[in-house]
């Protein structure tokens, strides 16, 4: 197909829309922003044109203390670490139920299956903060769960549950779910029955069935969903404000009051930035060791 | 194809109560949020009594609707764009091999992982440096640009491991790349571009820090401007709206599926 | 494929009813707090005068600013508090309007008429004031509480857990900082250190922060005791009889919102027209009876709700008048500080 130019000319055309589009309007921008870290904050926010300091990064790890002395400051590392474990268990837990379902629309005669990708996409035709709204309804202690424990008799008195790490969780999960499951639905759909049978035939378990053909099947929709839950709900800091009652600070709430009361733009950006090299390293690390490029036969 | 129902994996076990729990999980706060939406009291959270007011409300508040009308008209240009470039992206993605191809994965997932504000406020600033005008414009052009990863990587997952041999048959058979496009590969990448489309959509009328930074002056969007109302408390107001627009992508649903019976 | 046509339709006819509005000239462009503005009250303004007024709102002075800042433009009026009005003076981002030689200025009473970051009201028009307190459920403590941030801060064993403080770096740090008698904009780490102490000896009582909702959840009875702002307390209190809204001997933060006209504002004449009539009685006694706060026009409570004006939360008691404290705007080094303590309060 074609010769070395012709390839490249394609490559060039294929790629070129969505390299533009990021290239010009994320990566630009993007610079800007690296160039705002290091300057000096202004008076009343904003920047400092031209004068150039590296105080916002030395801050991210070390204080200064009454005499002016560096000490070492973990309290943004444990904002990072407390993020990275929460996005981590939400990834976890989105995968835990999301490819059971995805799996299960692959199964659904065909004319069925769009219809569910729509169904479930619909709820989030509404909004964020009003699920989250709807989500403090059932969560509170008058709340529709709480009265079903009640009813059930499960409990005698109301048991917390909003506004604790429980509530983020739940809310969390809830936010991101379809993100799991439609990657994993995309690659789970082409999955082609007669092998499953011809496995049978040859006395293979249920088990080994998943474990051989529906799982590396499922691998790449996978890949894709947890990257697509993991990213955003690190930067989340809606639901953990509504639903975790902002007890405990994220890295997204960190990030967003320092463009907000601290007015502090340079300190706001290198914080990105240490976030945006962390989770480069995490993707750069998982590649390497999933080297096998997918796609190739 | 062979009848699926005959086939054991139909009942493997946990899949189908799974699924069933994933589904009422998905919808039990839809339904909560409805209910609400006929609360008679001005305060979301309280239940005093049932009326139908708010709907007359929420549908006369024109700042609210210009709201609404604009964030359909972002997320469906901005999904539109987004997907067709990632669908372009991920077909030579996953089909060709070159050096630097985790530096282009690396680029097009950056909108995921730089936080919003930090994007809000460098798209702003870079908008204002190149002299673009503030307005809808500007809001599509930011919402198109964090759309793409997540349009592409369904569609790239869906590709990959996909066989190429078919593609190649067919080319053989057609020698015309476009039909071949037209007739093999986009009915396979199907489930994988709807997947990608809805998912760019749905991210896009959430998001509204960026949108609340790019927007110019009355080019704000429903979340915007829902954002702005929880300050002091969500009337019902804001549940008749979102039940509009789950009406609205309900309709759509049923056309599309509708259309597509029609088409059989 | 037909389905990506009809895709492809549907946009092109929803760009086309987008860009149908453009614009036309009688036109004003408002930018103000959420829900801090009476949708008939636009509706009164635009009978009156003629010019329709699109309506932006944001969440917070500091979000109003970065925006301005960053270099957005296109609205002709904003509403920033007092020490937000004095940064954008310096800062050249507001036209001068002479806001003294308006033809309703003279129903602005003292002392509304010369505040400290606009003595000459060469710039700004004033829009509502109120207070940050705390508001408590009478019906769920025993006897009577102290009107002392005291009862905040170290609160009583059936209190713990039943709390919430505004989810505002700036509110809370200041009630700690009246509190524990420091000047709020200290520079001194040690008196930091002593603020951060009533925070975090205050916060395995506290139950959430959150700025959000507040009114619901004191009107549901999610929760007992709720640092708030009058206006805020009032409206809950309509639901709830046996709230009482707290003025702490302390000290408590007094704000007030005013009119401002960002430069290069594209309807100059129309934001002029805006200001002056907002400060007709009868005009801004609507915005008072929306929102529940107070308003700096003489004549207004002529046309205000009775409950508005019998609120002791709303309509202060006059020996409350020293507990007040304007807010400021403190140096670098001193919301640097600040921020650390806040940051390292929930860390």
């Amino acid at each position: 197909m074609g010769g070395g130019m012709g390839r490249l000319l394609r490559r060039s055309l294929l790629l070129g829309p969505a390299l533009f589009i990021i290239g010009f309007f994320m990566l630009l921008p993007l610079f800007l922003m690296g160039y705002v870290s290091i300057l000096e904050r202004g008076m009343a926010g904003g920047v400092q044109w031209g004068q150039h300091t590296v105080e916002a990064y030395v801050r991210f790890l070390f204080e200064r203390d009454l005499m002016d002395n560096l000490v070492v400051n973990i309290d943004y590392l444990r904002i990072f670490a407390r993020s990275f474990l929460l996005a981590l268990s939400t990834t976890i837990i989105a995968l835990l139920i999301g490819l059971p379902t995805a799996f299960y629309m692959s199964l659904q005669p065909a004319r069925w299956r769009n219809l569910l990708i729509f169904l479930v996409t619909i709820p989030f035709w509404t909004n964020l903060l009003v699920r989250n709204y709807a989500w403090i309804l059932l969560l509170r202690d008058s709340g529709l769960i709480n009265g079903g424990l009640q009813w059930l008799g499960l409990s005698s008195e109301p048991i917390r549950l909003l506004y604790t790490p429980f509530a983020v969780g739940v809310g969390l999960t809830y936010s991101f779910l379809p993100f799991m499951i439609l990657p994993i639905y995309a690659s789970l759909e082409k999955i082609d029955l007669r092998l499953v049978e011809a496995a049978y035939d040859l006395g293979a378990s249920k088990w080994q069935a998943l474990r051989r053909i529906v799982l590396p099947l499922a691998m790449p929709g996978i890949a894709a969903g947890s990257i697509l839950v993991f990213i955003p709900s690190l930067g989340a800091y809606v639901t953990p404000e509504l639903l975790g009652g902002s007890r405990q600070l994220m890295i997204g709430n960190l990030i967003q009051g320092q463009f907000g009361a601290a007015r502090n733009w340079p300190f706001g950006a290198a914080l990105a930035f240490v976030l945006l090299a962390l989770v480069l390293l995490a993707m750069m690390l998982y590649a390497r060791r999933y080297r096998r490029a997918p796609g190739q036969a | 194809m062979l009848k699926r129902r005959g086939n054991p994996l139909w009942r493997f076990p946990g899949v189908a109560p799974t699924a069933a729990f994933v589904f009422a999980y998905l919808y039990l706060p839809i339904f909560i949020l409805i209910a609400f939406s006929f609360n008679e009291n001005r305060l979301a959270t309280i239940w005093t009594g049932f009326t139908f007011d708010w709907y007359s409300v929420a549908l006369n508040n024109s700042d609210m609707i210009r709201a609404a009308r604009n964030s359909l008209i972002v997320a469906s240009s901005a999904t539109f764009i987004a997907t067709l470039a990632a669908i372009m992206a991920a077909l030579c993605m996953t089909r060709e091999r070159f050096r630097r191809q985790q530096a282009v994965n690396a680029v097009i997932a950056l909108p995921l992982i730089v936080p919003e504000i930090v994007t809000a406020v460098a798209t702003l600033l870079f908008f204002v440096i190149i002299g673009i005008r503030l307005g809808l414009l500007t809001v599509i052009i930011a919402h198109t640009v964090f759309c793409i990863p997540f349009a592409y990587l369904p569609i790239r997952a869906r590709l990959q491991g996909m066989d190429p041999r078919l593609e190649e048959a067919a080319s053989d058979l057609y020698a015309d790349p476009w039909r071949t496009f037209r007739r093999i590969t986009l009915p396979l990448l199907w489930p994988g571009i709807l997947s990608g489309a809805m998912l760019a959509f749905i991210i896009s009328l959430d998001t509204f820090v960026i949108t609340y930074f790019v927007a110019g002056a009355g080019a704000t969007t429903l979340p915007v401007y829902i954002f702005g109302m929880i300050r002091i408390g969500i009337t019902p107001e804001v549940n008749a709206v979102s039940a509009l627009m789950l009406l609205i992508s309900i309709t759509f649903v049923t056309l599309s599926f509708l259309v597509g019976r029609m088409r059989r | 494929m037909k389905r990506t046509s009809l895709l492809a339709a549907g946009v092109a006819a929803s760009l086309c009813m987008g860009i149908g509005q453009a614009a036309d000239a009688n036109e004003l462009y408002l930018y103000n707090w959420s829900n801090y503005f009476p949708p008939e009250l636009l509706k009164k303004f635009e009978e009156d005068t003629g010019i329709s007024v699109t309506l932006d709102v944001y969440d917070s002075n500091e979000t109003m600013l970065a925006r301005l800042q960053a270099g957005a433009a296109g609205y002709d009026v904003v509403v920033p508090s007092d020490y937000m009005m004095e940064i954008m003076i310096e800062e050249g981002l507001v036209e001068r309007i002479d806001t003294g030689e308006m033809e309703n200025f003279a129903n602005v009473t003292k002392p509304h008429d010369s505040p400290r970051q606009d003595p000459e009201r060469a710039y700004s028009a004033p829009y509502l004031w109120g207070t940050t307190g705390f508001t408590y459920d009478s019906a769920r403590v025993e006897g009577e509480l102290e009107e002392s941030w005291k009862e905040f801060f170290e609160p009583r064993a059936e209190l713990s857990g039943q709390i919430a403080v505004l989810n505002d770096e700036v509110e809370a740090y200041n009630a700690a900082a009246y509190y524990s008698g420091i000047f709020k904009c200290t520079e001194d780490p040690a008196e930091a250190q002593q603020i951060l102490d009533v925070l975090q000896a205050q916060a395995p009582h506290v139950a959430m922060y959150q700025s959000d909702g507040t009114i619901d959840r004191m009107a549901a009875g999610e929760l007992i005791m709720h640092m708030q702002f009058n206006g805020a307390a009032h409206r809950a209190k309509q639901q709830r009889d046996s709230l009482v809204y707290v003025y702490p001997k302390e000290g408590m933060s007094f704000w007030n919102d005013n009119f401002m006209v960002p430069k290069g504002a594209p309807n100059l004449e129309n934001a002029k027209t805006f200001i002056n009539w907002m400060m007709a009685p009868e005009n801004i006694a609507i915005a008072s009876n929306y929102t529940g706060y107070m308003n700096a026009i003489r004549g207004s409570s002529d046309f205000m709700d009775e409950s508005l004006v019998e609120d002791p939360a709303v309509n202060m008691p006059e020996e409350y008048a020293d507990r007040l404290r304007p807010t400021e705007d403190c140096s670098v080094k001193a919301r640097e500080l600040r921020n650390r303590v806040w940051t390292r309060l929930r860390s």
